[in-house]
């Protein structure tokens, strides 16, 4: 079987970096790592399929002159199902960060208490875009005043 | 027509999932749809264990009419239908269970719609392991099911089991990455990943090479199927998931490992020998995992140790590489799916009604509910293999297949080329079997005695060298006792505890079952026949 080195050494460098990445303590770099890991691996797939060829299409060519579509197809599932991890994974990694911010209270927080807190935000948000708004407001004046002199 | 039936134990789920999923938070509607569908993959299994039983092969389906290798093919032999089958049962059982739960604590523990679309996936994937022609097509197996249960155990999403989830999808994870390479490199040596094919083309590759590829795959499917020393991420991740997740997670998932590693051995490498490496795992894991148990105050995390712990028989078991011994491990399959699932079952009864899962918590319970003691003592004693029960049979069948591949008695079978592992490691392994069973049984009646036995009032100041040493389970959130048992709930653990006797009752015919389902696996050659009926599996 004849394969491409210089894929091989791109996977075998995932598989380290990933490898590396996944050993830290935090949720989002073990992530990281699995998806590193997770594309050296298909990589490695890819490799597998030996000497690459024409697309595998009927009539693109001679049969022997085509690349062997199987792997392609794997690489193709194994990509779909890393997808949907990675977007659980997500959802972990967020809820996981909520509950390390709030404790114990995490799940204790009632609704009326979120409404009055979700009040004050946007109450806070309201002034400082208002204090904004008079800023750019006072640049503009300033600019009209400048261009307005003759 | 029976070819039709294959694919559809896998696309009834899927779809069951989908209507599932459209009827959202129409509960009765969900929980119809959900029994129906698994009722009826119960159904197309029985059928086609009829079938196959009476044809003596099996049935393989090429999907979407690509001829294999180059398509994906089902196959359906007796022990994939008979694996069916039981999981179908205790999929039933638990959900009525979790139907009842949810119905009790208006979806307290099990608070989402997704629920019910979730079990049917994490069923597709179970169902779609068994019949799996294809290595390929077995990972997809596993990624349905796992991605299933990634879900059902963070169920809630509370914050012990977030961490509990955690550790269970990393190490879920790095086991499919482990796996997905030994396909690539399968793929590579062979330039197949279907299974029949795979048998005939390993045993052509050099002997390092076949063990490398072995080694990988054994290392994918241990860690799947909780063996020492793969096993320590189990019992923390499994007991703090909801009661009937965690008897289904318990039942089944890791059976799917065991039964991933029988076919790895009868038909993907039967000429590559490693019986003594699979002797000295399963030896280690009785050990270990009942010496964990041992030390837990709290049932749920008991349980799970020795749900590791008694792995080592079936890992045993195929490690004697004999007819006898691989009639036994299934025989043994089955009884330890039905048994572990009810006792976790049970387990969340014991929650609700006592408001602990704690030994040192618990007290009185015989007098307080006779009906709760009789559904914990028939699968305990099941479990630490009481005579007449089936437990009792299935260790007495691994014990005497031993006994007959370490005694070298002329009537034994091996399989393949394969031979047996050394006499005295045999011996030693059955030895630690027996003690193994000795101890279940100790771990199991402690919780028997001061569970139910000791009398309520006692609990304030009990001093008992029993309990000096034994561990409580880390951050045990505390679960408000509501002194009910809803009648769903106890309807299934009770529907489950009768069929876990109705195997020993029928132990006979059963065994005979699981021993021709043994005899199909004895040449690899009677499953590439299945598949490649008019040859060609070069």
């Amino acid at each position: 079987m004849t394969a491409s080195l210089t894929l091989v050494i791109v996977a075998a460098v995932l598989f380290g970096t990933g490898i590396t990445v996944m050993l830290e303590r935090s949720l989002t770099r073990v992530l990281i790592g699995f998806l590193l890991v997770g594309n050296g691996v298909n990589l490695f797939l890819f490799v597998m399929a030996g000497e690459p060829g024409l697309a595998p299409i009927l009539g693109e060519g001679d049969v022997s002159e085509l690349s062997d579509p199987l792997p392609q197809a794997f690489v193709l599932t194994a990509i779909v199902i890393n997808l949907g991890i990675t977007a659980f994974m997500l959802a972990l990694i967020y809820r996981s960060w909520w509950l390390a911010q709030l404790g114990e209270r995490g799940d204790l927080i009632g609704d009326e208490e979120e409404i009055v807190e979700d009040a004050e935000e946007t109450a806070d948000l309201y002034r400082s875009s208002e204090a904004d708004d008079l800023a750019v407001q006072e640049v503009l004046d300033a600019s009209d005043e400048d261009g307005g002199r003759p | 027509m029976n070819d039709a039936l294959v694919p559809l134990m896998v696309l009834l789920p899927l779809l069951g999932a989908a209507l599932a999923l459209m009827l959202g938070r129409r509960q009765r509607a969900q929980m119809v749809v959900s029994t129906l569908v698994l009722a009826a993959v119960a159904v197309i299994a029985a059928v086609l264990l009829a079938e196959v039983d009476a044809s003596g092969s099996g049935v393989a389906v090429a999907v979407g009419a690509w001829p294999p290798p180059f398509g994906i093919v089902l196959v359906v032999d007796r022990l994939a239908a008979i694996m069916i089958i039981i999981s179908a049962l205790m999929l039933l059982g638990v959900l009525v269970y979790a139907v009842g739960q949810g119905i009790a604590d208006q979806h307290r523990e099990t608070p989402v719609s997704i629920f019910h679309p979730t079990y049917l996936i994490l069923s597709a994937g179970v169902f779609n392991a068994f019949v799996a022609g294809d290595l390929f097509n077995l990972y997809v197996g596993f990624e349905i099911l796992l991605s299933a249960s990634y879900v059902l155990l963070t169920l809630g999403g509370t914050g012990e089991r977030i961490r509990a989830g955690v550790t269970y999808i990393i190490v879920s994870l790095v086991s499919s990455l482990f796996f997905l390479s030994a396909i690539a490199l399968v793929y590579g040596a062979t330039g197949t990943a279907n299974i029949a094919q795979l048998s005939v083309r390993i045993a052509e590759l050099p002997q390092d090479v076949q063990l490398i590829l072995h080694l990988l795959l054994l290392i994918a499917f241990g860690i799947k199927a909780a063996v020492f020393p793969l096993s320590f991420w189990l019992p923390d991740s499994y007991p703090t998931a909801p009661a009937p997740v965690t008897a289904v997670f318990a039942g089944l998932l890791t059976k799917v490992g065991v039964y991933a590693l029988i076919r790895t051995e009868t038909v993907i490498f039967p000429e590559s020998d490693l019986s003594t490496l699979f002797l000295v795992i399963g030896g280690l894991t009785l050990a270990v995992g009942i010496l964990g148990a041992l030390t837990q105050a709290d049932i749920k995390r008991l349980l799970s140790f020795t749900l590791v712990s008694h792995i080592g028989y079936m890992i045993f078991g195929i490690g004697l590489a004999s007819i006898a011994g691989l009639a036994a491990t299934i025989y043994y399959v089955i009884h330890h799916i039905s048994v572990q699932t009810t006792l976790f079952l049970t387990t969340g009864l014991i929650e609700r009604f006592g408001g602990s899962t704690s030994i040192t918590r618990l007290g009185g319970l015989r007098k307080a509910s006779p009906m709760l003691a009789v559904l914990f003592f028939v699968p305990a004693m099941n479990l630490g293999g009481i005579p007449p029960f089936s437990g009792f049979l299935g260790k007495v069948g691994l014990f005497l297949a031993g006994a007959d591949a370490a005694g070298g008695t002329p009537a034994t079978e091996t399989l393949g080329t394969s031979s047996p592992g050394p006499d005295w490691l045999i011996w030693t392994v059955i030895g630690v079997g027996a003690a193994t069973s000795l101890v279940t049984l100790y771990a199991l009646t402690r919780f028997w005695n001061l569970a139910f036995w000791r009398p309520k009032g006692e609990l304030e100041g009990y001093r008992s060298r029993l309990i000096d040493s034994v561990q409580e389970a880390p951050a045990g959130a505390t679960v408000v006792a509501t002194r009910t048992t809803p009648v769903p709930m106890l309807a299934a653990t009770a529907a489950l505890v009768a069929l876990t006797i109705a195997l020993t009752v029928f132990a006979g015919p059963l065994y005979e079952l699981s021993s021709r389902a043994a005899e199909n696996l004895r040449d690899a050659t009677v499953y590439v026949s299945i598949v490649f009926p008019n040859g060609g599996a070069l």
